[in-house]
């Protein structure tokens, strides 16, 4: 503790954005945790129908999972180009994820309305209803977050307010977007594979 | 400012209207960390004295067995208004003032890392505060006491689903703490941030001041302990309104979850609450005594020690739920090993002072005193924790001193140090010292003889929370020695204020430095300037001043 770094005359701290938001990630980590631990507490307790295994079906959450994850590649294409200050192929990736994060959204809104309308399970229904409307429903509320967003950076981008020098803030945005995608990992296990 | 101002001049005769609107103005949009900070100071203690006159009714309503001073009704409201306020709107806002007005000086910076996130965290703070007392308003109305919660401020479910408690009281306790918990947590990532990204040059981890380890560690812990509570107030809301069934033992749902939630909030806020309180005491006992503080990177390695292990103690509040043995055991044991790093803290303080120069200032004589009570609420905590003790008295008057032992005998009675240690450096004036010590003597004994008093009552079998109780159980004394106290308090607290508002107008100027102190914060005015430092300080001890005062016996070599 005592030897003196500080001598130099280099004198850098993290971006302060950086700081906020491992600070946002690190709390949302902790509030999604709870949700996942009623999740995983709550499987096979519902005191009626219908069970997971009955309504659940793999293909749609799996089509959409693709799209999410891809978009934590494209999102780096992106980040790159700006880096790079190539401000068009940015505005080409960053459209790209924000087109695979809507496709998500769309997915999931399609499997509810099939749950809701076609196997009558809602949030009412039983246990089951009452941790998989809750889990994927906040997932869902901060990927459209996310979206919303990732749509304004890109409104700004095309208006030309976005260069190299918004790479760094820039960035902080993807961190929020990979975390989302991360999260989106361990519902799925949750929700599709441990729950299911 | 301009649309505020064309509005005055309507109202001419009046000189000084203008610059007090101006003034106000000025207070409501700032973004300047000392403010703000003052402003959480301000309303903390503001609720400070609501929460209090409800302790003092509860403690006339137990003056004599058989009292109905209150309808029962009304009881269960102050009892939970109280418990909620000390903890939501009192100690974490002092607290976080604190944190706010001293970070950014103490590290030699200009501001916080998000200067409007600041203010957005205080003012939502300040809202969701006002949405829960809004309650006493809504509903009945205030002839009914309104439609305050009754739950507790714990607010178990299944009990507080919605057949069990109707109307909208238990909604406006969840929606006013969430949204007080988000503005803190804003202010948690904040203070983390500017630690991070802000230190001036030569300001290393090592060489932080403790209170900034300590205020670090709460914040950090507070991001992981918040989101279990609102979490569990999102699925109950979802339970209440929408008809889920997390808490619906009907459906399957769990009693017992919510408690697990709740205390996996609750006894990390306890630390979350205490941290900062030993960081107050950290930064007065060393320039009090006239000597650097004892052991500090194992002062910093107990804190963080502390927050860690303060994880997984929750559920020993939740002995008497019955839980399997190996859950008791692991429980008991993590309750025991937190006591270690604490134990050690109290240590190095006395270690602080040991050969040291004491002086019995005002904030040192709070620090003292808080020594010596936390020391029992730290004795009275393990025996707590060991679960066939804990069965005895569990729910009983033991638990509720041994807490407020914790809670007031060391957190209020640091906050106390705090204020009149930095009310020079935010006002620029000194407190009176004669009323400091009349404030600190009628503390110290109303403090003790209240809830001293209570260990006993406890083990007489008195259980907490409850409306009245019967002649002839040996708890009349107990109750009355109490009651006596809470008035001693009161009046220590309105000797305080009085303190306050006098010393602000006509309290001897204070100058930079009056404590002869060692941290950056009182390098600059007091007041600091809104800009803090004129030039950004370099540092190249954990003693700054100590380093300008003596520059043939700096502090370096000996680090």
């Amino acid at each position: 503790m005592s030897e003196d770094s500080d001598t130099s005359d280099t004198w850098t701290l993290p971006y302060r954005g950086r700081a906020g938001m491992v600070g946002l990630l690190f709390t949302e980590t902790s509030f999604f945790a709870i949700f996942v631990v009623a999740y995983l507490y709550y499987v096979g307790k519902s005191t009626s129908g219908p069970k997971p295994a009955e309504v659940l079906l793999l293909p749609t959450p799996i089509l959409a999972s693709i799209a999410l994850l891809s978009s934590s590649w494209t999102i780096v294409l992106a980040m790159r180009a700006l880096r790079a200050d190539a401000t068009g192929r940015f505005a080409r990736w960053w459209l790209v994820t924000f087109l695979l994060g809507a496709s998500f959204l769309l997915l999931t809104a399609r499997e509810w309305v099939r749950l809701i309308g076609h196997d009558g399970l809602t949030i009412a229904t039983n246990l089951f209803g009452t941790t998989f409307y809750t889990l994927v429903g906040l997932h869902a509320l901060h990927v459209t977050v996310g979206l919303t967003l990732i749509a304004l950076v890109f409104v700004l981008t095309l208006r030309g307010y976005v260069d190299v020098r918004h790479a760094e803030r820039t960035e902080m945005l993807s961190w929020y977007w990979h975390f989302v995608d991360g999260v989106w990992v361990i519902v799925f296990l949750t929700v599709y594979v441990v729950g299911r | 400012m301009g649309v505020l101002d064309r509005t005055v001049p309507a109202a001419e005769p009046v000189a000084e209207a203008p610059s007090l609107v101006t003034r106000l103005h000025g207070w409501v949009v700032t973004v300047d960390h000392k403010r703000l900070g003052i402003m959480y100071i301000v309303s903390g203690i503001l609720f400070l004295l609501v929460a209090g006159s409800m302790a003092t009714t509860i403690r006339l309503q137990l003056v004599v067995p058989n009292n109905h001073l209150v309808p029962p009704q009304v009881f269960n409201r102050l009892m939970t208004m109280h418990g909620t306020t000390m903890i939501f709107l009192v100690a974490i806002p002092i607290l976080f003032g604190f944190g706010n007005y001293l970070i950014p000086l103490m590290l030699g910076a200009r501001d916080l890392a998000f200067p409007r996130l600041n203010a957005f965290g205080f003012w939502l703070f300040l809202f969701g505060a006002l949405l829960l007392y809004f309650s006493y308003l809504a509903g009945d109305g205030l002839s009914g006491a309104g439609s305050a919660p009754d739950v507790g401020w714990f607010a178990y479910a299944p009990l507080t689903e919605r057949p069990f408690s109707r109307g909208s009281s238990t909604d406006y306790w969840i929606l006013g703490i969430a949204l007080a918990g988000i503005g803190t947590t804003a202010t948690a990532i904040n203070l983390l941030a500017t630690a991070a990204s802000m230190r001036c040059r030569g300001m290393t981890l090592g060489r932080m001041p403790l209170f900034v380890w300590l205020m670090l560690t709460s914040s950090a812990q507070l991001l992981i302990a918040l989101p279990p509570l609102t979490a569990a107030q999102v699925m109950l809301l979802l339970d209440r309104f929408l008809g889920a069934h997390f808490f619906d033992t009907q459906a399957g749902g769990s009693a017992v979850l919510w408690q697990h939630f709740f205390w996996l909030f609750g006894h990390p806020e306890v630390y979350v609450l205490v941290l900062p309180a030993f960081g107050i005491a950290s930064e007065i006992i060393p320039v009090f005594s006239r000597k650097p503080i004892f052991g500090y990177p194992v002062m910093v390695a107990a804190s963080v020690g502390i927050g860690l292990i303060s994880i997984s103690v929750w559920a020993h509040h939740m002995f008497a739920v019955g839980m399997s043995p190996a859950a008791n055991s692991f429980f008991i044991a993590s309750s025991f090993m937190v006591a270690v790093p604490t134990g050690i803290k109290i240590f190095n303080w006395l270690a602080t002072m040991w050969g040291g120069k004491i002086r019995f200032t005002t904030p040192m004589l709070f620090c003292i005193a808080f020594l010596f009570q936390f020391l029992c609420a730290g004795l009275t905590g393990v025996m707590l924790a060991v679960a066939p003790f804990n069965w005895q008295l569990t729910d009983s008057y033991f638990v509720v001193a041994h807490f407020h032992y914790v809670i007031v005998g060391a957190i209020v009675f640091n906050i106390f140090a705090g204020i009149y240690y930095w009310f020079p450096k935010m006002t620029g004036r000194m407190m009176s010292e004669r009323l400091g010590r009349w404030h600190f003597w009628l503390m110290v004994i109303g403090f003790n003889l209240t809830f001293g008093p209570q260990h006993i009552a406890g083990m007489l079998g008195m259980p907490r929370r409850i409306y009245t109780y019967e002649a002839g159980r040996g708890w009349e004394i107990w109750n009355q020695l109490s009651t006596l106290g809470a008035l001693f308090q009161a009046a220590a607290i309105l000797v305080f204020a009085w303190n306050a508002i006098v010393s602000l107008r006509r309290g001897a100027v204070a100058g930079n430095d009056p404590w002869d102190a060692w941290t950056l914060e009182w390098s600059t005015t007091s007041p600091p300037p809104e800009y803090n430092f004129a030039t950004l300080p370099e540092v190249r001890s954990r003693r700054p001043l100590w380093d300008l005062k003596h520059p043939d016996d700096p502090d370096g070599p000996y680090e």
